[in-house]
Parts: C-alpha cells; sequence; structure tokens
C-alpha cells in the first residue's frame, strides 16, 4: 500500500439556482479516485452549502496516484428524478508527491461544466501519505520533480545534464467512438478531459521512469502536448531534458533538502534506484508498446535547412539554383517501414536538451538552427491504437535533426522543440533546435555523442564564444561570410547567426532587440491523400527558403545580425498552408556588422522604373538608419587593421543539408552566394518581388515607449519594475473567397498580425515604459476561410530613465569585456560553482544573516560604480582610449563585482524598494501572477510548487446568449486563467511561471447557435517574495519560511 | 477578410476608465468608437480607428460580463473569474452605482415598479441621458431597494455593506430608498427648484429623527418607515393653532423676542399666524399616508413660498424658525414639548435648506 489519499469537502459558494422554485439547490459531492466514490451528505436549501465533510481516504498504488486525477462532482440532489451534476473540479495530486513542493492542497476551486463554464467554487483540502517501499517492481516515479521552464529553475543547481527524455501515449478519442453518437455533449467532453488528464498522468509516470533510469531526479523544459489526430486517435506526446537538480539551500547533493521524516519517504525513490520492468497497467485504458510490430506508413520526407550564415546569399537568383535544390530535395515515397527499434532502447540516441537557457558555462558554440519536417498520413497507421508508429516518425525527424548537427560540427542540439499540424488525415511533425557545442562538464557520458570530435576549448572568451563557429572553415556546410570575431579577434565568427535558444546572460550585445516576424500563405489544391501530402511536402521547401528570406530582410532592415528565440511554425489547411516565423534580433558585438540592402532592377532601361528603384532603394535606407537609431545600435568603429586581415574567401559553394533518409544520390551543390559580400541585393523582376520589398516595408516599429521580443529578457534592457500584465489575445479572420493569390492572402495575414499587434500597443499604453516579452504566435486554420491567430504574451514595465544608464553602462561593460578576457575567465570557474543560478546568491543568504547584510550591499555599491562608468562613457571619444580606462580601473579590482551583479540580474534591481504593491488589502482573493517568463521581475522565487498542466473543454448551444464567439471565447479563457489561479493558490503558491498556453481549438457552427474550444495550459507553480520583502525579513529574522501573505492556508 | 473573432483578456482585467463611463452613460459601441475619436486619442497614440473599434467592443464585452457581479458587489470581490485589484473593484463599483442628478430628480419619490420603468422613455427624452443609463439608473435604484427595504439596523450601513458603496454615496442611496419607501411627492412644479441634495438633506434627517430606528435601533421596524405612533401622536400639535389664546401668546413671545432683529419684522408679524397654521397643520395632517406623500408641497406651499414673496433674507428665516420653536417652551398650557421638538427640530433643519431660490 504505497499511499494513501485523504480528501476533505469543507464548503461551497455561489453555487447556482438548481431549484426554480426555491431559487435554492440541495448540494451534495462526490469525490472520486479511480473506482472509489465516495459522497458527502446533501446538504439542503442553500447555495452557499457547509460540508465539512470527514476525510475521505483513498488507499492507493503510487502508480495510480501518478495516473489518476482526482474527480469531484458537485450536484444537486433530485428526490423523484436523477440528481443533475452542478461541476466538476478535476485536482492533479502530483504536486503532493514529491518533496519540497507542496504538502497540502487547499482552497477554493472554481466548480467548471464543460457546458455552463464556471459555476460557483468549492473548497476542498487535499492530502496524501506516501509509505515506503522497496521491494517492488518499479511502475511508479514519485518523486521525479518536473518544470516547463526552459532553463534551470531558480533555487536549484544543475548537478548532472543527463539529456532528451521522450515519451508518447496513444488512444482512441472518445468524441469519435460509436458511443459519442448517443450520448450527450457533457458526457463527451468529460469523457475527453478526463481521458486526457489521464493520459497526461501516464506520460509523465512513464517520463519520470526513464529519468529515474538515467539516475536524474528532475526534468526540465518539460512540454506536453496532444494531437487530436481525429479517427486515428489521440496522441499525448512530451519532451523534456533530464537532470540531477540539487536545492540551491541544501548543503549537500544526494541529502533530501527537508528532514522530516515524512518528506524522507517521499524523496526514497532518488536513494534507491530503480529497475525498470515493463508491466503494463490493465486498468488503464491506454496501451503500453508491448513488442514491434510492422507497419506501413506513408510518409514525405522534407527537405530540410539550416539557418545560420547564409546572409550573403543573394535571393534573387531564385530562378536557377533554387529550383534545382528543391528537384532533388522534395521527394516523396511510400515507405515500408522495418520494426521500430525497442521503445527503451533510444533514449541515448539524441543529445537534445530542451532548455532554452543554460548554466553558465555548458554552451560553448553555437552552429545555427537545425530543422526537420515531414508529411505524414494518419489514415495509414496501421495500429492506430499502438503507439509504434508515431514513435518511429519522431525518432526519424529526430535523426534528421541530429545529422543536421552533425554536419554544422555541432555534437548537441539545444533549444530543442517538436511541433505537429493536422488537417484532415495530413499530419506535419516539425522539429526544430539549434546546432550546439557544449561543455561535458555537466554532462553524463551517455547523453554526448563521442564518435563527434569535440572542440571544447577551454579557455573561451566570455560574452562572445558562443558566436565561434564549431564547424570547419574549409569544410563548411553553406556559404557564409566568416570574419574573426569582434570581440575577441581570435576565432571566426558568421555573418549572422540564427537560434531557437534564449539569447546567453553573457552574450554582448549593442542597443536593444526587437521581435521579427516572417509571415507568409501558400495557397493549395484541395486533394486527398498521397496527393494532398506530395502537394504539401512540394510547397513546404518554397515556404522554409521564403520565411529565411524573410527573416534576413528584416533582420538586416533593423540593422542587426543575430535572431534568438527562432520558431517557425507552418500550419496546413484544407487549401492552404501557413508560415510564421518569430524571432527576436539583436546586434551582437561579436559579429560583423550587417551591410545593407541593395535593390536591383531588372530591366534598367525604362527611366521612370530606373527612378522608382532608386526611390525604394532611399526608403530602405532611411528605414536602416532610423531603425538604428530607434535600437540604439552604435557598434563602435572598429577599423580593418584591429580586426585583422579578412579572411580568405572560403569555398564558393555550398551544400544544403538533407535529410538522409533521402536515398537521392544526386549532388546538391548550390551557389547561392555572389561576387562580393557586404550588401544584400534584392532583385526585383517582376510585381511579387516589388511586392515583397513593399511588405518589408509596411512592418511599422512598436509605438514610443514599446519594445518587444520573444525571448525571455529583452536585450538591452535590464532595470524591470515589477508591474506585469500577462495576456492572451485570439483573432479569427475570415477571408473573402473570391479571387484569392497568394499575394492577397499574405497581405491579408500579414495585416492580421500587424493589426493585432497595434490593437496591443494600444491596450497596454498606460503601461509604458513597457515591452512585451515572450510573444508566442500560433496560428491555425480552423476551417476553409478562417485564419485563427493566438498570441500569448507579458507585458513588463521598465525604469526609462535607468535604462538609458545601464545602456550605456553595459555597452561599456562589453568593450571592457573584450580587453580583460584573461582575468574574467579567472573569475568564471569560481562563479560557477559558487552560485550556478544567477542572482540568487538568496537562499543562502537567509540561513546567514551575516552575509545576507554583506550581499544586499552589493547592489547599491554597484549602482555606483554603473553610474560612474556612464560618465567615463561621455568623456572617452576613443574606443581604445576606453578600453586602457577599463584596464586600468580593473586593475583596481572595483569593477570585478560589477561585471558579476550585473550579469547576474537581468530583471535589475534596487529599484524596486518603493515600488512593490501592497499585499492585497481588503481582497479577499489573493493575486495569483502568470507569466511566460521564467522569473518575476523584482522577486525571488522561493519554492516550486509543481507543474500545472490543464487542459479543459467548452461547449455552447447558446452562442448567440453568451455574446457570440467572442464573448464565448473570451469567457472561456478568463474561466481558464481563473482554474489556474484557484488551483495555484490551493497550492499555497501565489505565481505561475513558465505559462504556455499550448493548445487552443476553436471550433465554430453559427448556424446551429454552436461553438466548442480544447484549451491546453502548463506552467510552474511558484511561491516568490517580493525583493522588498526579502530585504526586511532577512534583517528581522533569517529563518522564517517565505510565505506570501496572501495564501495563508497552508498548513502541515 | 472580415474579423469573426477579436478578443483580449489579461490576467489582470484591464478597465480603461474612459470607455467605462461610456459604456455607463449608455452609448453603443459605435457612439463610444467616435466619442473616443472625437477626443483626439487617435493622435496621441497614433491608433486606427479600427483599433480602437476593437479596443472598445472588447471592454464593452468585459464590462457587460462583469455587469452580473456589480449586481451584487460582494460577488465582485470574491469571484475568481476576473483578477482586479481592490481599488480597481470599488472604482467599478462606485461607479456603476453613481447616478445622474437630472435622472434621480425625476424619480424621486416614485414608486420603483414596472409602471414607472416604462416612462423612463419619457425621463430618457427629457432628459437627454440615453435609455440605457435610465435603465441602469433605476435598476440600481430598485436593486438597493429591494434588499434593505426589509432589513434591520442603519439604512446608510446596510446599503454600505450590501453594495460596498462609499459613505456619500450609500447616503444618496439611504435618501432614494426613504423616498421611495414614503413615496414623497417631488416632482410637482412647485418643486422644481429643489435639487437632489436638498431632498437627501431632509431625508436624513427624517430618517435620523422621525423613523422608528430613531427612537430604538434595536425596533423591529427600522429606518425606511416613518415612526406612526409618532405621526399619530403630532394631531396633539393641533392645540397650538386651534387655541386661540395660545397661539396668540405665541404669537406675542416671538415678537417681543426679534423685534428690531429681523429686517422683515412686520412682515412676519402679519403672517405670523398663517405660518405658524401652516407649520402645525402639516404636522397634524402627517397620519394619512396621502398627506405624508405631500410634505414637501405643503412646506414649499405654506412656509417657502410666503416668506419668499415677502423677501425674507435666509438669516431672518433661521431667526424665526429658532425662535418659533423656542417659544413654545414657554407657553404653559402646552404639554407636548418633546413631541413639538421631535417635530420641529428636523422640520426646521429641512425648511432652512428648502428655503433658496
Amino acid at each position: 500500500m504505497p499511499g494513501k489519499l485523504k480528501v476533505k469537502i469543507v464548503a461551497g459558494r455561489h453555487l447556482p439556482v438548481m431549484d426554480r422554485a426555491s431559487d435554492l439547490t440541495d448540494a451534495f459531492v462526490e469525490v472520486k479516485f479511480g473506482n472509489t466514490t465516495f459522497k458527502t451528505d446533501v446538504y439542503l436549501k442553500s447555495l452557499n452549502p457547509q460540508w465539512n465533510s470527514e476525510w475521505f481516504k483513498f488507499e492507493v498504488d503510487d502508480e495510480d496516484l501518478q495516473d489518476e486525477p482526482l474527480q469531484i462532482t458537485v450536484l444537486d440532489h433530485d428526490t423523484y428524478s436523477a440528481n443533475d451534476a452542478i461541476g466538476k473540479v478535476y485536482i492533479d495530486i502530483d504536486p503532493l508527491l514529491y518533496s519540497e513542493a507542496a504538502t497540502v492542497i487547499s482552497g477554493w476551486f472554481p466548480i467548471y461544466d464543460t457546458i455552463h463554464g464556471i459555476r460557483g467554487e468549492i473548497n476542498v483540502v487535499v492530502k496524501v501519505d506516501l509509505f515506503n517501499d522497496l521491494n517492488r517492481f518499479r511502475q511508479s516515479s514519485c518523486g521525479v520533480k518536473f518544470f516547463c521552464t526552459t532553463s534551470i529553475p531558480k533555487c536549484y543547481r544543475a548537478v548532472v545534464i543527463h539529456g532528451f527524455v521522450e515519451e508518447l501515449v496513444v488512444n482512441e478519442d472518445p468524441e469519435y467512438q460509436w458511443i459519442d453518437r448517443i450520448r450527450t455533449p457533457r458526457a463527451s467532453n468529460e469523457a475527453r478531459q478526463r481521458l486526457i488528464s489521464l493520459m497526461s498522468g501516464e506520460l509523465q509516470r512513464k517520463i519520470g521512469l526513464k529519468v529515474l533510469e538515467m539516475r536524474g531526479n528532475a526534468v526540465v523544459g518539460y512540454l506536453q502536448c496532444f494531437d487530436l489526430e481525429g479517427e486515428s486517435g489521440l496522441v499525448v506526446r512530451a519532451i523534456g531534458t533530464a537532470c540531477t537538480l540539487d536545492k540551491l539551500s541544501s548543503p549537500a547533493t544526494f541529502l533530501p533538502a527537508c528532514n522530516s521524516p515524512s518528506k524522507e519517504m517521499k524523496e526514497s525513490p532518488l536513494v534507491h534506484p530503480p529497475s525498470h520492468g515493463c508491466r503494463s497497467t490493465h486498468n488503464s485504458p491506454i496501451h503500453t508498446a508491448t513488442g514491434s510490430r510492422l507497419t506501413q506508413s506513408f510518409s514525405v520526407s522534407v527537405p530540410t535547412l539550416i539557418y545560420t550564415g547564409m546572409g550573403s546569399g543573394s535571393a534573387g537568383k531564385e530562378g536557377g539554383p533554387f529550383k534545382a535544390l528543391l528537384r532533388q530535395q522534395t521527394q516523396s515515397a511510400l515507405e515500408q517501414r522495418g520494426g521500430s527499434p525497442h521503445r527503451f532502447c533510444r533514449r541515448r540516441e539524441f543529445p537534445f536538451l530542451t532548455l532554452t537557457a543554460f548554466p553558465p558555462g555548458l554552451l560553448v558554440h553555437v552552429g545555427g538552427v537545425v530543422s526537420a519536417r515531414s508529411v505524414k498520413l494518419l489514415d495509414r497507421i496501421h495500429n492506430p491504437d499502438e503507439p509504434e508508429t508515431r514513435d518511429a516518425w519522431w525518432a526519424e525527424i529526430r535523426q534528421e535533426i541530429k545529422s543536421h548537427a552533425k554536419a554544422l560540427g555541432c555534437h548537441a542540439v539545444v533549444g530543442y522543440s517538436e511541433s505537429t499540424s493536422i488537417c484532415e488525415e495530413v499530419c506535419i511533425l516539425s522539429a526544430s533546435g539549434t546546432a550546439a557545442v557544449l561543455s561535458p562538464r555537466f554532462l553524463q557520458e551517455g547523453t554526448v555523442d563521442g564518435s563527434l570530435e569535440q572542440r571544447v576549448e577551454e579557455n573561451l572568451p566570455v560574452g562572445c564564444g558562443f558566436c565561434h563557429i564549431p564547424y570547419d572553415e574549409l569544410n563548411m556546410p553553406f556559404p557564409a561570410h566568416l570574419t574573426h570575431c569582434y570581440n575577441c579577434r581570435k576565432q571566426k565568427v558568421p555573418d549572422v547567426l540564427f537560434t531557437t535558444i534564449d539569447l546567453p546572460t553573457d552574450a554582448v550585445v549593442i542597443g536593444k532587440g526587437c521581435l521579427i516576424q516572417a509571415r507568409l500563405c501558400r495557397l493549395k489544391k484541395k486533394a486527398q491523400a498521397e496527393a494532398n501530402a506530395t502537394a504539401i511536402s512540394n510547397l513546404l521547401p518554397f515556404m522554409e527558403y521564403e520565411v529565411h528570406t524573410q527573416l534576413m530582410n528584416k533582420l538586416k532592415l533593423k540593422g542587426m545580425n543575430a535572431l534568438f528565440g527562432l520558431r517557425i511554425q507552418i500550419t496546413v489547411g484544407e487549401n492552404m498552408l501557413m508560415g510564421l516565423a518569430s524571432a527576436t534580433g539583436v546586434y551582437l558585438a561579436a559579429l560583423p556588422m550587417p551591410g545593407g540592402i541593395q535593390i536591383a532592377g531588372k530591366t534598367p532601361s525604362d527611366g521612370s522604373y530606373e527612378q522608382h528603384i532608386s526611390h525604394m532603394q532611399k526608403k530602405i535606407n532611411d528605414t536602416i538608419a532610423k531603425n538604428k537609431e530607434l535600437y540604439e545600435i552604435n557598434p563602435p568603429e572598429v577599423s580593418e587593421e584591429i580586426i585583422g586581415s579578412p579572411i580568405p574567401e572560403p569555398r564558393q559553394r555550398s551544400r544544403l543539408l538533407r535529410s538522409q533518409s533521402e536515398s537521392s544520390d544526386e549532388v546538391t551543390e548550390l551557389d547561392l552566394s555572389h561576387g562580393k559580400k557586404d550588401a544584400f541585393v534584392l532583385e526585383i523582376d517582376d510585381t511579387d518581388a516589388m511586392e515583397d520589398v513593399h511588405s518589408l516595408l509596411t512592418d511599422v516599429p512598436p509605438p514610443s515607449g514599446f519594445y518587444s521580443c520573444n525571448t525571455e529578457i529583452m536585450p538591452g534592457i535590464n532595470n524591470w519594475t515589477s508591474e506585469i500584465q500577462m495576456f492572451t489575445s485570439v483573432r479569427v479572420v475570415r477571408l473573402s473567397s473570391l479571387n484569392l493569390t497568394n499575394q492577397a492572402l499574405n497581405k491579408n495575414f500579414n495585416g492580421l498580425c500587424e493589426n493585432l499587434l497595434k490593437s496591443l500597443y494600444f491596450k497596454l499604453r498606460s503601461m509604458t515604459p513597457c515591452c512585451l516579452c515572450h510573444v508566442n504566435f500560433t496560428v491555425s486554420l480552423p476551417e476553409d476561410e478562417l485564419i485563427q491567430v493566438t498570441v500569448t504574451a507579458v507585458a513588463i514595465t521598465f525604469d526609462k530613465n535607468q535604462a538609458l544608464q545601464t545602456t550605456k553602462a553595459h555597452a561599456e561593460k562589453s568593450l571592457q569585456r573584450a580587453s580583460t578576457d584573461n582575468e574574467e575567465l579567472l573569475q568564471f570557474p569560481l562563479e560557477l560553482c559558487s552560485d550556478s543560478v544567477p542572482s540568487h546568491a538568496f537562499p543562502a543568504a537567509k540561513e546567514h544573516p551575516e552575509s545576507a547584510s554583506s550581499n544586499s550591499g552589493t547592489p547599491a555599491a554597484q549602482r555606483a560604480t554603473s553610474v560612474d562608468y556612464s560618465s567615463f562613457a561621455d568623456r572617452c571619444s576613443s574606443w581604445i582610449e576606453l578600453i586602457k580606462l577599463k584596464a586600468q580601473t580593473i586593475r583596481r579590482g572595483s569593477i570585478k563585482t560589477t561585471v558579476t551583479v550585473e550579469k547576474a540580474s537581468p530583471m535589475g534591481d534596487g529599484n524596486f524598494r518603493n515600488r512593490s504593491a501592497p499585499p492585497c488589502a481588503g481582497s479577499t482573493v489573493g493575486v495569483v501572477k502568470m507569466t511566460p517568463l521564467s522569473f518575476i521581475p523584482g522577486a525571488k522565487i522561493t519554492k516550486y510548487l509543481g507543474i500545472i498542466n490543464m487542459f479543459f473543454i467548452r461547449e455552447t448551444t447558446s452562442l448567440r446568449e453568451e455574446g457570440g464567439v467572442s464573448g464565448f471565447l473570451h469567457t472561456f479563457i478568463a474561466e481558464v486563467f481563473a482554474m489556474v489561479r484557484a488551483h495555484v493558490a490551493a497550492l499555497g503558491g501565489n505565481a505561475v511561471v513558465s505559462y504556455i498556453m499550448k493548445q487552443c481549438v476553436f471550433m465554430e457552427n453559427p448556424s446551429k447557435n454552436q461553438a466548442q474550444c480544447l484549451i491546453n495550459v502548463s506552467g510552474d507553480a511558484v511561491v516568490f517574495v517580493r525583493e522588498s520583502d526579502l530585504e526586511v525579513m532577512s534583517t528581522q529574522q533569517p529563518a522564517v519560511n517565505c510565505q506570501p501573505t496572501c495564501t495563508g492556508e497552508v498548513t502541515t | 477578410m472580415t474579423s469573426e473573432l477579436d478578443i483580449f483578456v489579461g490576467n489582470t482585467t484591464l478597465i480603461d476608465e474612459d470607455v467605462y463611463r461610456l459604456w455607463l452613460d449608455g452609448y453603443s459601441v459605435n457612439d463610444a468608437v467616435a466619442l473616443r475619436v472625437r477626443s483626439g486619442i487617435l493622435e496621441q497614440t497614433g491608433a486606427t480607428a479600427g483599433v480602437l473599434q476593437s479596443d472598445t467592443m472588447d471592454h464593452y464585452r468585459t464590462f457587460h460580463m462583469l455587469e452580473r457581479l456589480l449586481h451584487a458587489p460582494p460577488k465582485l470581490l470574491h469571484q475568481l473569474i476576473f483578477q482586479i485589484p481592490p481599488s480597481r473593484q470599488a472604482l467599478l463599483i462606485e461607479r456603476y452605482y453613481t447616478f445622474d442628478e437630472a435622472f434621480v430628480r425625476e424619480v424621486l419619490g416614485k414608486k420603483l415598479s414596472k409602471g414607472t420603468k416604462k416612462d423612463l422613455d419619457d425621463i430618457s427624452t427629457k432628459t437627454g441621458i440615453t435609455l440605457k443609463s435610465c435603465r441602469r439608473q433605476f435598476d440600481n435604484f430598485k436593486r438597493v431597494f429591494k434588499v434593505v427595504e426589509e432589513m434591520r439596523g442603519s439604512l446608510v450601513d446596510n446599503i454600505q455593506q450590501h453594495f460596498l458603496l462609499s459613505d456619500r454615496l450609500a447616503r444618496d442611496y439611504a435618501a432614494i430608498v426613504f423616498f421611495a419607501n414614503n413615496r414623497f411627492e417631488t416632482g410637482k412644479k412647485k418643486l422644481q427648484y429643489l435639487s437632489f441634495g436638498d431632498f437627501a438633506f431632509c431625508a436624513e434627517l427624517m430618517i435620523q429623527n422621525w423613523t422608528l430606528g430613531a427612537v430604538d435601533s434595536q425596533m423591529d421596524d427600522m429606518d425606511v418607515d416613518l415612526d406612526k405612533e409618532f405621526l399619530q401622536d403630532l394631531k396633539e400639535l393641533k392645540v397650538l393653532v386651534a387655541d386661540k389664546d395660545l397661539l396668540d401668546l405665541h404669537k406675542s413671545l416671538v415678537c417681543t423676542a426679534l423685534r428690531g432683529k429681523l429686517s422683515v419684522f412686520s412682515e412676519m408679524e402679519t403672517n405670523f399666524k398663517n405660518l405658524s397654521r401652516g407649520l402645525v397643520n402639516v404636522a397634524a395632517k402627517l397620519t394619512h399616508n396621502k398627506d405624508v406623500r405631500d410634505l414637501f408641497v405643503d412646506l414649499v406651499e405654506k412656509f417657502v413660498e410666503p416668506c419668499r414673496s415677502d423677501h425674507w433674507p435666509l438669516s431672518d428665516v433661521r431667526l424665526f424658525l429658532n425662535q418659533y420653536s423656542v417659544s413654545v417652551h414657554s407657553l404653559d398650557g402646552f404639554r407636548h414639548q418633546t413631541l413639538w421638538d421631535r417635530y420641529m427640530g428636523t422640520l426646521r433643519g429641512c425648511l432652512l435648506r428648502l428655503y433658496h431660490d
């Protein structure tokens, strides 16, 4: 008996009126876990019943504890007819299964009904007692911590990063079962919600098992998605990075952080390494893989591009070489696949990390973005209920990614993610990541493919090392212009760098960053099966190419040279494909200054045409100049001598990497480069090209006071104030079906995205100066002529005055870095072992009041120095002089702290003391913050309470009455937020970090007055403490357990 | 390309005060957009009309969703769907329950029934307040009335507790409820010069002194109803005018005391009996509901207008009323001193407030 789950139903409030006669309700509650159900008494005639039930006890396997959700149903008692359901609450008890997280779940939960939405609230208390059980054939993985955060969570330290974990489970979709024809929509929705909850639990447990097997204790960057395949099933899949994490405050690595006996018991799975088994679970509706079978599947392999330094390729020569590329890149085949390898064996094959930010020293070099796509037909899955086929599909794609990385001279892929787009029976699987060279310090032997050449240079210069090319310059995988690094002048760097990761905290950036998007639509003929798949896969390479060109053009137009957080989404619809790429452009000091964009006309005979071209050229040049000013990009003028002689041009030939699975023996050798570098030539040979240039210029910069990026932090801003506003915005537009052309489509789509952004800026205008961070666009094509765009982001305010100051200081710091490589290096390992997570010297400080006081002293000192430096900057006119000055100061020894502290706190410091809001006085509902970022500005996360992973369905048959589609979805999203907040508050938390809305599937049928929506969200529940409060606490009583003021309900 | 769906949901609900005001004022989305355009917001922010339209729609939708909660403000505080900072919650509630002077003057003292609701069209045309806004204000009055009507204890406290209004607004609502319950006539032409503030002032005095709650707050009945017993007793005051000797004595006492102090002494002297008769008769008639309703009409007819026609300055009115009340204590044959004070104390306050142009 490994666990006892205890549940108490306390009370309800704001219940709906269920009895029209009395305007009251006779409510009671059913508590269900697994196959056991308990009931409370009926509380007669009240909308605010006080059940105050006994403790309902469920004695269950820990395996079930992980898989099953606790299901609480509130009903209205009816003597004569069937009891009416008021609504349900599903509680994921996973956070109670590992120590350090929550010990009790207690609070008010919204009672949710899939037809009526939230109908009142219920107060529930849940506890779990876990018993130790050593001699079991392990199926559970209690104790493994899960984090959605794609970096090492604050207040933890990574001891070992074990590597990639993945799993998927498949089940029949209840909506497509025969029984769905006769049951009510409510029953069907609930069956679906419950099933997904169950599958998520099972998936998490299985991933946990893999982690235990790798001797890890946590999964970081856990990304779970579900694919609604329709007839062929419902897939829940997840990827993550297995790690061994160590709580920063705990004295030793292997000891549990807490000493109470009950917690130690919880920790036990970690102490006893498990042996893995393959017992299948009988009572679960999900089928585990038991063997391998032959599967026949239709598969189209799609060529992949690698985005790195292709900047100098001429876009105008599309006609020739690019077509050649396509010819042999698009290959479709009916593949007879062999048996897939055993599912457990392939784990370490893929040296992938889902992390986007890394402990200092881990990331050595970045090669560029690698991505792979594949078009599959879902109705050809032989055994739809078994996961093998999908496993094989993903394995194939991952293999491709791996080989791309290899070609870039990299042994690992970081910032890795996977996604799908499904339309009827066609499914596009996509994976992308950033090829990288990692330092083996943190990695387990198994993770890194030993056969690869590891070019790990131990004494790397900080701030530019990751830009240095990992590949052999004489045998480059694609055309790129290499130069000596503008920062250290020792290694080679490409002229442009694209990555999917966050900007490394130590990267030297000039000016600010900005959100860059490439948007694209392509019409496609409606087709069936293979023909459709072939058509799609024929279009994909064009789209990839065009998305890339757009990104490159826009990047140059911004006067920047690197993209971070690149995410390319290709969405498939009935009659079109949509591509949307978002990234954050920055100017990396290490990379060369980007050349301008030159326009060349094809027919130079016409005079007016010439004039037009030159007019355009002027406009482009003006835009570049304006952008440089706007984003404060003023790189120091560097003469050629300092940089060193230009590197001899590498071989002027390039190879676009192709997927290994292709059997074509034709060699692709494209010449994408043109004579002299520097300028990027756009040839205008037809109206299309003209349109493209025009569309380049239509992107308007955000209004003053606004910045936007899709990464965690905005490069160039580091003085965040504490006000944050997370939001989701959804738009659906109907295209007029008349004479749709690609051009018109593109224009519409562009307008849609631009208007959406404009609306956001307008709505948030009261927050300026502020930055929209982690702007995440998702496109879907729910119907023929409908385009749906969903945006989730967070607006964070910052202090404008200080911004000016720090950017100055920042620029100087970068210069100073360049000159003091060695000194920095000496300091580097120290920094690494003392505190691997930036800016969190604090947990330790809590234990030692003395060090706390000395710590809190630093920010002041740092501010003082940075002020000092900006005044230096004013006086120093020449760069060299500046370096000299810096070098002198460094020798005096005062600057070292400056660098560490400043780098350490991306959220700025000191500034919030006066600003922190008063703790929700007067309100009875505690404030729960939500943010897609991994941190909360102006606050320290003191505790992770567990993962939030929720799935909701809402349906209506009275769409008009609920305010039409907008009213319906607005309410639903607000309800989802409310339920997330309620769960976090019940866990004792006051924020959700790394929040993401992974799916928002909206379907409508206005003629029938119906609509349905599915939403899947996830994030990490945390406890945070304002830095201002922390200071008070540390001076008063160092041993205080940091509970937020608003959530006082947590007791053990 | 047409927009089918367009929403924005923040973790903290965004409230735009300007749009909220437009919504409360009952403007349609299009009118609100037009008004916002006129305010120059497009120039200030560089936004387009489309953006403004979408923003306005969004706010309207939010307000519409919040309206249900605003009907029972404590619900707004406890609900989980909208995360709104407490200061904003207070603002939402306060503004929602704020009413227009012009509107309240139209319905003050009227029965808050369906019949009155039907007249809102006319009120809207007359006052220039949109029908929608009229409906909201009317429904607010009615809602507050329904909730506190049967409640014990202080009217203002009850309103404040159940609607979380500011002290000032709660007092105004107390007056509205009090007037609605007693159906005081306020719409007559001769009462048009009076503001809502005048009536609210009188209502407060009457609640404090003339209701059951005024005597004993533990009593079954409360602030909303006038003390019936007290009204019955008021008949006893009639002796002050019915008894010729008493009336003459009263007059001479007042005249002696005020001689040389009033600019309108002679007018006072000639009018004393009329005025006194008027004031006492008003008291004596209050046993009938119909006459209670006409209280303000009577006061204006019997006291305010005669004084005004003789151009009494306010200071003289004050002096007169004080002396008029006090002198009664010196009338030996008169036994109802406490009753007189309870009546006249309040009436004096009301009359002074009502006495203006």
